[in-house]
């Protein structure tokens, strides 16, 4: 038996409330291979954050727990680097200066201060922010920021990359521009990473697996879908490629007919039917290729 | 830096309106000037009418209560006062110094003593104890109460502990700390060659006492509300205590902070003058007092000379503080008045 790179073995959370435990994950297990670009996807509450801050560490399971590269994660460390979703950047310091906090807290003593200035450089030229780097995040704008917080993410170095739905509060044009990005700089870099998504075509367009969540209370995983699709994906060929239009219908599947969203009927209608309709027409497309 | 400075003190847009100035719209000029300059001049002119009116109708037993020309006719005259007095004493050095000149011309052996000018303290001279004063107090007072509040902010076990006795000790008027303060330093500060004065230790220590208290609640505030991101950011970098507090809990609370600055050195402000009464600690507060106890036909106008210098000098304080905190915050989207 090979040793995993990251394993997620039995996590549980119980989180205490008045009225008592209350149960939000049960029983998630999941292995992930080194290099690998995983998923997860869920309806809102479905526990996907939960799971990444475990395997960040910033939450603790109650039962079960998170193995990297043999060792068990206890707490936060640099090794396993987190995109959040509103970029969390300092806002009074520089782009560069942010990712500086980091290159320093992680590289101290082993590199020198010139080598230090060159890696922030380079990582920050990855995201393609060299022309910005000595702005604040005031200065500019929602995209540019977390391309510098995925900057300050890549500079630690780390074996996991974890992302929490780094687009989410992005416009529709600089999301698909960002979502190249990150297809940009995995061909090169080949990290391991573990990505929140809400968006399906987010989902099938980065991923090599998409990892499907039930609805909470006591959410675990659904369904696993691999996505055998060729890299390099390019997003205007895939959206005639009848493979994709295949996994995308599976994911919707998934999450509108097996795991019906608890609170489509109230607020969140609207945008819940759009996707709907979007479905529909996939489906349609499905059925005229078969 | 410099640029800085005009910048934030609003140098800057005077001397951008002034080279706006010759491509303006002349028709516009009188109207905008009337805003700026002309609205609050106006303000002050119908506010001294109205204070020359009803002071006018007022019998005291110091006579009628003075109108803002006889208050500048007072400023006037306290400000020849301190120019005689500064005469005075640099005419004292001169005897002097002509004196030990020729002591030790008759006899190179002589002892010479220099003796210090101990006139009464004029006007201004009691102005510069007070500022003197209120900076000192104020300065105990930060520097206790920021890392107070840091550790309160970082720790709420800390905060339920500290919070009874803050809140217990903040609404107490300064007048109720000043009798303990003056008896603990005449007890504890006893030295053959002081280097403060004691009176000058209570006026400062009890406005240390009054004024920490926003500092110690805001900077806990700031701190406890920091970004729960920016929380986990120092923690996912594994940032030491020291790390994390410097380059995270700090500057995201200096805002607050300095909200809470501000707050504490008015309050310091008010503190150190009623102090000042009390305890005939010299300062303005003394100066209202003796013009109080002395009871002439000038003292009202003397006094209202004070009252307005103090809220002036509060006010260029208050400005201070602002131009500090424009230049240490971050957010410079903020607006800040």
């Amino acid at each position: 038996m090979s040793i995993k790179h990251l394993e997620l073995s039995h996590l549980s959370i119980e989180f205490p409330t008045p009225a008592g435990p209350f149960r939000a994950l049960e029983d998630v297990n999941l292995d992930i291979e080194k290099g690998e670009f995983v998923s997860l996807i869920g309806h809102s509450g479905c526990g996907k954050s939960t799971v990444l801050n475990i395997v960040a560490g910033l939450y603790q399971a109650t039962k079960g727990g998170v193995i990297l590269d043999g060792k068990e994660v206890n707490e936060p460390a640099p090794d396993r680097a987190v995109v959040f979703q509103n970029h969390s950047l300092l806002p009074w310091l520089t782009a560069y200066e942010n990712v500086e906090l980091a290159v320093k807290q992680v590289f101290k003593g082993k590199k020198t201060k010139h080598e230090m200035r060159e890696w922030i450089e380079h990582n920050l030229e990855l995201v393609h922010m060299e022309h910005a780097m000595h702005k604040r995040p005031g200065e500019i704008s929602g995209g540019m920021k977390q391309r510098v917080g995925i900057a300050r993410a890549l500079a630690m170095e780390p074996k996991v990359l974890l992302m929490d739905e780094p687009f989410g509060a992005l416009d529709a044009l600089t999301r698909a521009h960002m979502q190249d990005s990150l297809i940009e700089i995995q061909a090169r870099l080949n990290n391991t990473v573990i990505m929140i998504t809400h968006d399906v075509d987010e989902a099938v367009l980065l991923s090599d697996r998409i990892v499907m969540m039930t609805n909470g209370p006591a959410a675990t995983i659904g369904e696993v879908l691999t996505i055998d699709l060729p890299r390099p994906r390019e997003r205007v060929k895939m959206a005639n490629d009848p493979r994709y239009n295949y996994y995308r219908a599976e994911v919707l599947k998934f999450l509108y007919e097996r795991q019906k969203n608890p609170q489509s009927d109230t607020k969140s209608q609207t945008s819940e039917k759009n996707v709907d309709e979007k479905a529909s027409s996939t489906n349609k497309q499905d059925e005229e290729a078969a | 830096m410099n640029a800085k400075v005009m910048q934030l003190s609003g140098i800057n847009q005077m001397l951008l309106a002034a080279s706006k100035l010759k491509s303006l719209n002349w028709a516009e000029v009188p109207g905008q000037l009337f805003k700026s300059l002309g609205i609050p001049l106006l303000a002050v002119v119908i506010f001294g009418v109205l204070w020359g009116a009803v002071a006018a109708q007022i019998d005291t037993s110091l006579g009628k209560v003075p109108g803002p020309a006889k208050v500048w006719e007072q400023a006037t005259t306290l400000y020849q006062e301190h120019q005689t007095e500064r005469e005075r004493e640099s005419k004292f050095y001169e005897r002097q110094e002509k004196r030990n000149v020729k002591k030790l011309a008759e006899n190179p052996d002589a002892k010479v003593r220099i003796r210090p000018y101990t006139g009464p303290p004029t006007f201004f001279d009691q102005i510069w104890t007070s500022v003197y004063t209120v900076a000192t107090g104020f300065l105990l007072a930060s520097l206790i109460a920021i890392p107070i509040g840091i550790v309160c902010g970082l720790s709420t076990t800390l905060y339920k502990a500290l919070n009874p006795i803050i809140q217990t000790l903040k609404p107490v008027s300064p007048l109720a700390w000043l009798p303990i303060v003056t008896i603990i330093v005449s007890a504890v500060y006893i030295t053959d060659d002081p280097m403060f004065e004691k009176s000058f230790l209570t006026s400062a220590i009890t406005v240390m006492l009054c004024c920490m208290w926003p500092t110690i609640i805001n900077t806990t505030v700031g701190v406890s509300n920091i970004d729960k991101d920016l929380v986990n950011v120092s923690r996912v970098l594994r940032l030491g205590w020291f790390s994390n507090v410097f380059k995270i809990v700090i500057p995201s609370s200096i805002p607050m902070m300095f909200a809470g600055l501000r707050v504490s050195l008015g309050i310091g402000w008010m503190v150190l003058i009623a102090a000042e009464m009390l305890a005939q600690n010299p300062g303005l507060g003394k100066f209202v007092w003796d013009e109080f106890q002395n009871g002439s036909s000038d003292s009202l106008a003397r006094i209202m000379v004070a009252v307005l210098t103090i809220g002036l000098i509060g006010f260029l304080l208050d400005r201070m503080m602002l131009l500090l905190q424009r230049m240490v915050s971050w957010d410079k989207t903020a607006t800040i008045r």
